[in-house]
């Protein structure tokens, strides 16, 4: 237990990301069924209130991309990152706790509010943020929201936007300066390029959300006016910033799911990865040009016909490099020899569904076509086809690819295929007849809907196929936890993959390498025309290892942000100051921490 | 498997029209404009998709792992392929960005000299429409003059919002401080459906909207009711005895009724005997509804900011009668 909350250990601390964002995966997961359920049917639905609804849909935004779909990419980050590059460890294995411990203690005070109504004497138990994940100005304001409900919300991302910062910068650092002998940087994984690229976003967007957050928390805890029009300032402000962070965050999500298909797609076909470098620079590319398309996800604010033209244009410029890579990626299955493992189910899914989800991208691209589109279950079908067809069924894809290598045990290929035909099916038929639905008039974050629209049928169809995931989801769970009590047996390369993480075994050592290896190829393991496979690491270290203990500190200076955010939801300035002294005893107790245990 | 197929395939099947806010019944210069360049963009994408998707489908089939087979040779890339797919889809983006740009220009909300023109204001979960040369005002119901220019200038009262009628036209926010503009021209009379696109708080789903595109000479009806005083109710009748119940009750306190009451926080209710719905659009104008309505609004719309209204039983009857009065 000691040695769990002390770690500095990247695989445990990835290990630490995969369970605990696994675990809010589900509770985001069930509020998209309350959501689904409650739309099953016409004129009031199952009885589920406004005001639940409200918040169900916003905590579902919000704990699917900051504590499902970003930690779940995080732990393989954190898990393979280091054994990609034949690294020992991150850069800053303790900023690495320090990360995990704010990740996990932000996600928890988010929900803590489903059952902090009574603290703050409202007449319900549940004060979770209602005002959307976008939390759009001035609904926001304390006039249109005055309970603690986006207080939690802005506070909440606030911590978590710091667990993301710190990981972001010890990621870029990691890769630039722990590459092994000979790993230059165009023979780096697939993965740990669309990771370094992730992780430029990560620390050029956060900044952004940080900033806007805190002219929110001035708006509503200090009375001033940035968001607010009464007092001569804008609600689209907000709206400019949010997105500047809310676009670079889409590609923050989908890129590392990118990576893992680049990884899996070659090892499943035996043969590398088609057009490596056309794929690389598409995915800076791709990250570039999300830097200057915010602006599409605000066609109907009125922009102007100039604004509306030059963003509609660079969002459709983003399509080309993304139809390199899955170009590519069929470039790639074309002439090789396909093993349909569970993993490359998936990443094949990955390329079918994704396109789908690219394609109806490009009539939002369209702006006037988009006046239509916005706002409308449509939207919600596009999302879902990039955020579930892309980034979860390439997480998923992930995992039966690494689980062998981050537990040593296999996953069972017969559930795993059960998993992938529920979860395929179960998608297209929640997320298209959405499409529909959209289309035929009805509104997106609405708790109930006319009989007259005529759109009952696909809205149960949503609903049935809602639940189809939630089967495969469950057998997934069932696949994870049968495989603890299964022997530690998985082979070191149980699939015959090129890069370093399959040298070692699985799981690795807690010193990764017995020695540092030397990379002569992009494929080291693998039989090039030029390379032979690298020979086989010394099965002891030859020379004794150091590797860091652990330490308390940043776990402790971790839970000092909780702390600082209890006293600002409670407008308590004592307790803000107490967490704020944990904070800097911690940071100044870690900094002085003896470097030998 | 087949049986759930078999199920999605009636459920389906069971949906059908009329669809009164589908984007594809399209009945205003405005939105055929939309739907024109939603198709250009739509048969572009079954094109890639189902290129690409064939593509994946050969490859898969045909490059499946057989036992024995010799490793594949190991192809880095083909730069004569990368070129021909990046440039490919850089044309068909052309052949969408053209007509976009085009549209976004044709669509842009400025109406015509002499349009007709509509101060459309967003209140949480209600719409207020000013006709400022007719001088006349109404309530959720928005009526238009058939084949006429109209220009709708639009702001809110307080959070965000967006008018949406789909088959009028594309969103427009609704945003406190600025006006934001659409243009458009009804081809044909009817009543349209729409309601309020942008999340706006508890009631956001019950902020509806209806439009009733009438032929001249019926708008102009419609108007001269409106420019008119409220009906005054026959001596003895119920709808007098309502008259003086609503005097004395809070009613006046948030409506106004021309001669009777000045309060500004709801709609006003001079012609709401008039008006086909009441409550934002969501529910019918029927005896049964307003008193459900005024007994408890938030039961029927959470959020609502009209409190239960504690009437007797005979009270609540002839106001609801006296309302009903008020054409």
């Amino acid at each position: 237990m000691k040695s769990w909350l002390t770690t500095t250990d990247h695989k445990r601390i990835g290990l630490l990301y995969f369970w605990t964002a696994f675990g809010f995966f589900l509770i985001g997961g069930t509020e998209a069924l309350i959501i689904r359920a409650q739309l099953v049917r016409p004129d009031g639905g199952l009885g589920v209130s406004a005001e639940t609804f409200n918040q169900l849909f916003t905590m579902h935004g919000t704990t699917m991309i900051f504590l499902a779909l970003m930690p779940l990419s995080a732990a393989f980050f954190n898990f393979i990152i280091p054994l990609q590059i034949g690294a020992r460890d991150v850069a800053f294995p303790r900023l690495n706790a320090f990360s995990y411990w704010v990740f996990l203690l932000g996600g928890l005070f988010l929900n803590a509010s489903f059952i902090a109504g009574p603290l703050f004497g409202a007449d319900r138990l549940s004060v979770a943020p209602d005002a959307g994940w976008f939390g759009y100005a001035n609904l926001t304001s304390r006039q249109y929201s005055p309970g603690p409900n986006v207080d939690f919300w802005l506070l909440g991302l606030q911590i978590l936007g710091i667990a993301s910062l710190a990981a972001g910068f010890n990621f870029v650092v990691t890769i630039l300066n722990m590459r092994a002998p000979g790993m230059r940087m165009l023979r780096l994984p697939p993965f740990t390029w669309m990771t370094l690229v992730t992780q430029f976003l990560v620390i050029t967007a956060f900044p952004v959300i940080t900033v806007a957050l805190v002219l929110l928390m001035f708006d509503r805890f200090f009375g001033t006016h940035f968001f607010l029009p009464s007092g001569g300032g804008d609600p689209i402000l907000w709206q400019h910033l949010f997105w500047m962070f809310g676009h670079p965050e889409v590609y923050i999500l989908i890129l590392p799911a990118m990576g893992i298909v680049s990884e899996v797609l070659p090892t499943f076909s035996r043969k590398p990865l088609f057009g490596y470098t056309v794929v690389v620079y598409s995915g800076v590319l791709i990250a570039f040009l999300g830097w200057s398309v915010w602006s599409h996800h605000m066609f109907s604010t009125g922009l102007g016909p100039i604004a509306d033209s030059v963003f509609a244009g660079t969002t459709m410029l983003i399509a080309i490099p993304t139809g390199v890579k899955i170009f590519n990626w069929i470039g790639t299955l074309w002439g090789g020899q396909i093993r349909f493992t569970t993993s490359m189910l998936f990443a094949i899914a990955f390329i079918a569904m994704f396109i789908i989800g690219g394609l109806s991208g490009v009539s939002h691209a369209a702006a006037p076509s988009d006046l239509q589109q916005t706002d409308t279950y449509y939207v919600v079908a596009h999302i879902h086809y990039v955020l579930f067809g892309g980034t979860i069924l390439g997480l998923f894809a992930g995992i039966y690819y690494w689980w062998p290598k981050m537990t040593g045990r296999m996953l069972s290929e017969t559930l795993g295929k059960w998993h992938f035909w529920l979860t395929l099916i179960g998608m297209n038929l929640t997320f298209f007849p959405m499409h529909l639905s959209g289309l035929l008039g009805m509104p997106r974050r609405i708790y109930t809907y006319s009989s007259e629209l005529g759109v009952a049928g696909f809205n149960l169809a949503s609903t049935i196929g809602a639940f189809v995931i939630g089967v495969a989801t469950l057998i997934f769970f069932w696949n994870l936890l049968r495989t603890r009590s299964r022997p530690i047996d998985a082979p070191a390369d149980p699939w015959g993959g090129a890069t370093l993480e399959w040298a070692i075994p699985s799981p690795p050592p807690v010193y990764n390498f017995t020695v540092i290896p030397t990379v002569e190829s992009r494929m080291p393991l693998w039989q090039t025309e030029r390379h032979a496979p690298m020979t086989a690491l010394p099965a002891r270290p030859p020379a004794p290892i150091h590797v860091p203990g652990g330490s308390w500190w940043p776990m402790l200076t971790a839970l000092g942000l909780p702390v600082m955010a209890i006293g600002a939801l409670s407008h308590l300035i004592p307790i803000v100051l107490g967490g704020a002294a944990v904070v800097i005893v911690g940071i100044y107790r870690w900094a002085y921490e003896p470097f030998e245990m | 498997m087949p049986l759930v197929l078999a199920a999605v395939l009636l459920v389906l099947t069971a949906c059908s029209g009329p669809f009164p806010q589908s984007v594809f019944a399209p009945r205003s210069d405005f939105s055929s404009e939309l739907d024109g360049l939603f198709q250009t963009v739509f048969w572009w994408a079954v094109a890639v998709f189902l290129i690409v998707e064939t593509l994946l489908l050969i490859a898969i089939a045909r490059f499946r792992a057989r036992p024995g087979a010799a490793a594949p040779k190991p192809v880095h890339g083909h730069t004569a392929l990368e070129i021909g797919w990046t440039l490919a889809p850089a044309l068909i983006l052309v052949f969408i960005a053209v007509p976009t740009m085009r549209t976004i220009f044709a669509t842009a909300g400025h109406a015509p000299e002499g349009a007709l023109q509509v101060e459309v204001i967003g209140h949480q979960w209600w719409w207020e429409y000013r006709y400022p040369a007719l001088k006349i005002s109404a309530y959720n119901e928005l009526h238009l003059p058939v084949r006429t220019p109209i220009q709708l200038e639009m702001t809110s009262a307080d959070v965000i919002h967006s008018f949406w009628v789909p088959r009028l036209g594309g969103k427009r926010d609704l945003i406190q401080g600025r006006t934001n503009r659409i243009a458009f021209r009804a081809d044909s009379t009817g009543e349209y459906g729409g309601q309020c696109a942008e999340f706006c708080g508890a009631s956001h789903a019950n902020m509806r909207l209806r439009v009733v595109v009438q032929s001249d000479s019926s708008f102009q009806r419609w108007v001269d009711q409106q420019r008119a005083n409220p009906a005054t109710p026959a001596k003895g009748s119920p709808a007098e005895a309502g008259q003086q119940v609503f005097r004395r009750s809070a009613c006046i306190g948030c409506h106004t009724i021309t001669g009777i009451a000045q309060g500004k926080v709801g709609p006003d209710l001079t012609h709401v005997g008039g008006r086909a719905t009441i409550a934002g659009a969501l529910f019918p104008n029927t005896p049964e509804m307003l008193q459900r309505w005024i007994m408890n609004a938030p039961s029927l719309k959470p959020g609502a900011l009209m409190p239960p209204q504690n009437l007797s039983p005979q009270d609540l009857a002839v106001v609801i009668a006296y309302l009903q009065s008020l054409k």
